[in-house]
C-alpha cells in the first residue's frame, strides 16, 4: 500500500518533469523557427542593401545608359505598382463575387467542388500562367478586344495609341496577374464571410432583408477589413510576380499610361529577370539596387495589410 | 400603428407603414391564426399538429421543455425556420385572414410584418445604435430624409425605453451597450419597421435579472400596440407578462413536439386541465 503509494508518487514526479522538459524543447524549438525568419528577413536585407548600394551611387556615366539611379528606377516602380494596381482591380471584385457565391449562394457540394478547384488555380506556377497568356490570352485580345478599344475608347487615357497587334501589353499582363492573384483574395474572403456570426445573419433577414440585402447589410461589413486585408496580400504577390510578366509585357523605357500598346514601362522583377543574365559588373549592383526598392514596396503593402486587419478584427469582436 | 402616431410622424413614414401593411393598418387586427401546422425538417417532423389563436395586442407565451418545439414553432409564424435547408410546413398560419404560406406570398414581405427578437442580442456590430435602428427602414425605402430618420430613431427608442439612455450617443456603435440595452435595441429595431406581431425567443435568457426587468416592463407596455409572442425557459416571467400560456410538451427524443394545452395563463398556473401541464408548471420535471 505505501510501496504503491511512493511509486506512484515518483511516477508521476518522473512524468511532470518530462513533461517540463518536452515544454521546454518545444518552446526552443518555435522559437528558433521565428528567430530564423528574422534572420533570414535580415539577411536579405543586409545584402540587398550592401550589394545594391554601388548601383544607387553611381555616376551615370559609368553605364552604358546615362540615367541616374532615380531616372532608372522610376518607371520600373511606375509600372510595378500600376500592373499590380491593374490586376487588383480585376481580380478583387471577381474574388468578392466568387467567395459570396461559394459562402452564401451556392449548394454545399458545388461550393466546395469550387473551393478546390480555386486552391488548385493557386498551385499553378505562374510561369504556365505566362506562357497561357502569351499564347492564347494576347492573341485573342490583340485581335478581338484592343482593336474596339483603340477605335472607340481613346478618349480614356488608358486605352489610347495605337492597339498592339502582339497583345503584349500592360493590359494582358494585368490580367494574367488577376489570374495569378485571384486564389489568395478568394480564399481569404471566403473565410471571413463564412465567420459572419449566424445570428447577425438572421437579424437582417428578420427584418425582411432579401439574401442580396443581408449580404450587404451583415456579411460584408462584417468581413470588409478581412477582404480588404486578403486584397492587400494580393497586390503584395502582383507586386513581386516576376515570370508572368517578364513573358507577356513588351517594355519600353519610360512611363506609359495606354494599356493596350506595345510600350509599357516594365515592372522591377520582370526587369530582373530579364538583364540579369546579360548583366555584369555595377549593372548587376543597379539591378539588385531595383529590388531592394521592391523589397521595400512589398514590404509597405504587407505592413498596411496587417494594420488594416488588425483595426478592422477588434472592431467586429463586439 | 393607431391615428395619433401616424400624425406625429412624416409623410413618407405614412406612405411606408401602409405598403407594408398591405391596405393600410386595420383597425383592429386580427392576430395569428394557426391551424393544422406540421413543420417539418426534411423527413423529420418536428411539431404536430399546433392549432392556435394568438390574440390580437395581448402576450402571448410559449413554455415547456428543451427541444419541444416551440422555438421551431416560433420561427415558423415568420417563416424565419426557412432559413434552414429543408424546413417547410403543412397547414396554414393566418395573418389578418391571410396565410402566410399562401402560394406566392414572399417570406421578405411577411418577416416585415412580424418582426423578431432573439435569445442573444444582436445588433449589426459595424452600425452605430441609429444605424442600428433603422436598420429594417432603409431596406423598405433607400430615400430617407435626415429629419424623418431622427424622428424614426426617436420614437423607436422611446419605444424600446432606450431614448434616455442613449440619445446622447447615438453615433456610437451599438456593441458599446450593455447587454439589457442591445436587447433593447434589438427590440427598437424589430419595432422601428412597425410590424404587427412581435415574435421574441427567449429574449431575457441571456440578460441579468435587471435587465430583464426593464425588457419585461417594456413588453407590458408594447402590448398596446403589438401582438407579443414570447417563448420563455422561465415560468415566473410566463407568469409575470402574459396573458395567455400555451404549453408544449414531447413525448421522447425524435418524437415530435405538441401544444398539451393553451389557456389563460392564470389557469395554467393555478388549475391547469392536464396532469402534464400541472406536473411541468410545479416543477415536478422538465
Amino acid at each position: 500500500m505505501t510501496q504503491s503509494t511512493i511509486e506512484s508518487a515518483q511516477g508521476s514526479g518522473v512524468e511532470g518533469r518530462t513533461g517540463r522538459f518536452g515544454d521546454r524543447i518545444f518552446a526552443g524549438l518555435s522559437k528558433g523557427a521565428g528567430v530564423l525568419i528574422l534572420v533570414t528577413l535580415a539577411g536579405v536585407a543586409l545584402f540587398l542593401f550592401r550589394e545594391g548600394y554601388p548601383g544607387i551611387n553611381v555616376d551615370p556615366s559609368e553605364m552604358d545608359g546615362s540615367d541616374t539611379f532615380i531616372q532608372y528606377v522610376g518607371p520600373l516602380v511606375f509600372g510595378t505598382i500600376f500592373a499590380a494596381l491593374i490586376a487588383l482591380a480585376i481580380a478583387a471584385p471577381l474574388a468578392i463575387a466568387v467567395a459570396l457565391f461559394i459562402s452564401h449562394y451556392a449548394p454545399r457540394r458545388v461550393a466546395r467542388t469550387l473551393g478546390y478547384l480555386i486552391d488548385l488555380l493557386a498551385a499553378i506556377p505562374s510561369v504556365v500562367f505566362g506562357i497561357w497568356g502569351i499564347r492564347v490570352l494576347a492573341p485573342l485580345l490583340a485581335q478581338n478586344v484592343y482593336p474596339w478599344l483603340g477605335d472607340n475608347a481613346s478618349f480614356i487615357p488608358l486605352f489610347s495609341g495605337s492597339a498592339s497587334t502582339s497583345g503584349r501589353t500592360m493590359l494582358t499582363a494585368g490580367m494574367v496577374l488577376a489570374v495569378v492573384i485571384l486564389p489568395i483574395i478568394t480564399a481569404i474572403s471566403r473565410e471571413v464571410f463564412l465567420q459572419t456570426p449566424r445570428l447577425h445573419e438572421e437579424a437582417s433577414l428578420a427584418l425582411g432583408a432579401t439574401k442580396w440585402e443581408m449580404i450587404r447589410q451583415a456579411v460584408i461589413p462584417y468581413g470588409r477589413s478581412g477582404v480588404i486585408s486578403g486584397a492587400m496580400l494580393g497586390l503584395g504577390r502582383a507586386l513581386g510576380e516576376t515570370m508572368a510578366v517578364a513573358i507577356i509585357l513588351s517594355p519600353s523605357d519610360g512611363y506609359f499610361w495606354s494599356i493596350i500598346t506595345n510600350q509599357n514601362s516594365n515592372t522591377i522583377a520582370s526587369n530582373i529577370a530579364l538583364k540579369f543574365p546579360e548583366s555584369s559588373g555595377l549593372e548587376v549592383n543597379r539591378l539588385i539596387a531595383t529590388g531592394l526598392v521592391l523589397f521595400v514596396i512589398t514590404f509597405g503593402v504587407n505592413a498596411l495589410a496587417r494594420r488594416v486587419a488588425a483595426a478592422g478584427f477588434s472592431g467586429a469582436d463586439g | 400603428m393607431n391615428d395619433a402616431d401616424q400624425t406625429t410622424t412624416t409623410g413618407s413614414v405614412t406612405r411606408m407603414t401602409e405598403q407594408m401593411t398591405g391596405v393600410g393598418a386595420s383597425e383592429t387586427p386580427d392576430g395569428l391564426r394557426v391551424s393544422d401546422l406540421n413543420i417539418y425538417y426534411g423527413d423529420f417532423l418536428a411539431v404536430r399538429k399546433v392549432d392556435m389563436t394568438i390574440e390580437p395586442r395581448s402576450i402571448t407565451a410559449l413554455i415547456g421543455p428543451s427541444g419541444c418545439g416551440k422555438s421551431t414553432f416560433l420561427r415558423s409564424l415568420n417563416r424565419m425556420h426557412e432559413v434552414i435547408p429543408g424546413a417547410r410546413v403543412e397547414g396554414t398560419v393566418l395573418l389578418d385572414g391571410e396565410d402566410i404560406y399562401g402560394p406566392g406570398v414572399d417570406p421578405v414581405i411577411i418577416r416585415r410584418k412580424i418582426g423578431m427578437v432573439f435569445q442573444r442580442p444582436n445588433p449589426f456590430p459595424t452600425m452605430s445604435i441609429a444605424e442600428n435602428v433603422l436598420a429594417g427602414i432603409r431596406l423598405n425605402s433607400k430615400r430617407l430624409s435626415k429629419s424623418a430618420a431622427d424622428d424614426i430613431v426617436e420614437k423607436s427608442l422611446r419605444g424600446a425605453n432606450l431614448w434616455d439612455e442613449v440619445k446622447n450617443r447615438l453615433d456610437q456603435p451599438g456593441s458599446g451597450l450593455s447587454g439589457g440595452q442591445q436587447q433593447r435595441l434589438c427590440i427598437a429595431r424589430a419595432i422601428a419597421v412597425e410590424p404587427e406581431v412581435l415574435l421574441m425567443d427567449e429574449p431575457c435568457s441571456a440578460l441579468d435579472p435587471i435587465s430583464t426587468m426593464a425588457v419585461e416592463a417594456l413588453m407590458l407596455e408594447l402590448k398596446s400596440e403589438y401582438t407579443i409572442v414570447i417563448v420563455t425557459h422561465n415560468m415566473q416571467q410566463a407568469a409575470r407578462v402574459s396573458d395567455r400560456t400555451a404549453f408544449f410538451n414531447i413525448d421522447g427524443t425524435g418524437q415530435p413536439g405538441y401544444v398539451v394545452e393553451m389557456d389563460l395563463t392564470e389557469k395554467i398556473f393555478s388549475n391547469p386541465t392536464e396532469k402534464a401541464t400541472s406536473d411541468y408548471v410545479t416543477g415536478r420535471f422538465g
